[in-house]
């Protein structure tokens, strides 16, 4: 089910209703109706891009990586995986893919979690929850730091071996990789163009990104 | 004039029969908790909480919060990546998303427990098994790890959004190469442990529910004993804290929390 699918797509960036590239390090915050499909474009590759959905119309109802990797059965998101919400409904799916590979297991990068993995002084370094934080902060959305939960990572490849270990395996991605999803409800798509420099999750060389919006046809 | 009158209390010493390893002057109290049920307790640092299977193929989906500040809570990927895990075992801390270690694995004779935060749930708890609500079963009625939690963490104020990915303790979970999850029916075995030393204050909570990937065609929850123990906080030498140099530092940051 969850062996790499690699699909390409039809759509055309000229009729996209929103192109618009987040520099490296950045946040966003968009809005996607029901229908509409959002591509997430590796521009130079290697570029881990965490991102977490809400509910447009009850912002508590999140997507959850458990109920995602429990309807699945695995833990690889690519072409044809669905992402769910913490109250099971199906929030989007994922309908192209030319990476083939995407992680949901490992989080996002914190000053926490980078003092407590490299060393107590990278508190100070930039990251992807600082980036979170400050978008809904400036949101005003009933959103906040509880429901930062657990995210996905496009372009992440996060393998789990037989013997019980989380490996964090760079390079499935490279210039140009897509991932396409079609949203299954109206959904908010928070994102961070992750800034982690202790990695090879970004290559060492966090890049931009580009995100980009159809209307159904 | 008589006697005052006494009233007797049920606190039965159940730990001298499940974990009579441990020293009688240390032991606060102890549990017996039915299959399918759901406990919580606001949990002080340097005790011990001695979780105990009572039966083969127990489950124990736990979670944590700090109970000074409920927005720190477990953060499975947080912990997970510090320790390049996917299964826990004696040395891994849970850390939270503060970078602390809110509770440290510091004995176990099981070897592998779940940490990928599957919880069983009512829609597909009534899609494996025939429906059992109270009016058919009393107190035997079937209760979904999501709902027992839910039902918890609700007396501390916290909401299905404060829910977090669990722990489940006494199951496994492994990935094949696809990436697809296998279940190891019948796991561990009745009498089997985990000591789960408390780092921090922290309000634990946890449903004795099924996991999610069990094939089992029949809700068979099975009995957990409980009992904390006074086991100090994590020494110098402590095996967890010696374990990863994240994890030293993760309970370095807890030890920070409690000088001030």
């Amino acid at each position: 089910m969850t062996a790499k699918r690699i699909q390409e797509s039809t759509l055309a960036p000229q009729h996209s209703v929103l192109n618009h590239t987040v520099p490296a390090g950045e946040p966003y915050l968009l809005g996607i109706a029901k229908g509409q499909t959002v591509r997430i474009v590796d521009l130079e590759g290697n570029q881990a891009v965490d991102v977490i959905f809400y509910n447009r119309h009850d912002p508590s109802e999140h997507y959850s990586a458990t109920q995602t990797l429990m309807a699945q059965g695995g833990i690889y998101l690519t072409t044809d995986s669905v992402l769910y919400s913490d109250e099971g409904n199906p929030m989007l799916t994922i309908v192209a893919d030319t990476c083939g590979r995407h992680d949901t297991l490992g989080g996002a990068c914190a000053a926490e979690s980078n003092m407590v993995r490299y060393a107590l002084q990278k508190k100070f370094m930039h990251s992807c929850r600082d980036n979170f934080l400050i978008t809904l902060q400036r949101a005003g959305l009933d959103l906040a730091k509880r429901d930062l939960v657990p995210n996905v990572n496009f372009f992440m490849n996060v393998p789990v071996t037989a013997s019980g270990q989380l490996t964090f395996a760079d390079g499935v991605s490279a210039p140009g990789k897509y991932v396409e999803l079609r949203a299954l409800m109206d959904v908010w798509m928070l994102v961070s163009n992750c800034p982690q420099l202790n990695n090879p999750c970004n290559a060492y060389n966090p890049t931009p990104i580009q995100l980009l919006v159809w209307n159904p046809a | 004039m008589t006697d005052p009158i006494q009233p007797a209390v049920d606190a039965t010493p159940h730990w001298r029969n499940f974990a009579p390893d441990l020293p009688a002057d240390k032991v606060m109290f102890s549990e017996l908790v039915p299959g399918g049920a759901h406990w919580s307790y606001t949990l002080p640092r340097g005790t011990t909480l001695r979780m105990v299977a009572l039966e083969d193929g127990a489950n124990l989906s736990l979670v944590l919060y700090s109970a000074a500040e409920k927005l720190e809570r477990y953060n499975m990927p947080d912990s997970l990546k510090a320790q390049h895990t996917a299964h826990y075992t004696r040395g891994h801390v849970l850390m939270s998303d503060m970078g602390r270690a809110l509770a440290s694995i510091t004995g176990d004779t099981v070897g592998w427990h779940d940490p990928l935060g599957l919880l069983l749930d009512d829609s597909r708890m009534a899609k494996k098994f025939a429906a059992l609500p109270y009016q058919a079963a009393r107190n035997g009625m079937h209760r979904s790890g999501r709902d027992g939690l839910l039902t918890e963490i609700a007396k501390y104020g916290l909401t299905r959004r404060d829910l977090i990915a669990p722990v489940n303790f006494f199951s496994k979970v492994t990935v094949n190469e696809d990436g697809q999850f296998e279940f190891v029916a019948g796991h561990c075995k009745a009498g089997d442990h985990v000591d789960l030393r408390l780092d921090m204050n922290v309000i634990v909570a946890f449903s004795t529910a099924p996991h999610p990937l069990d094939p089992s065609t029949t809700y068979n929850a099975k009995k957990v004993g409980l009992a904390l123990w006074r086991s100090g906080p994590a020494k110098d030498d402590d095996y967890c804290r010696s374990f990863r140099s994240e994890n030293a530092r993760a309970l370095h940051n807890s030890d920070v929390l409690h000088m001030l």
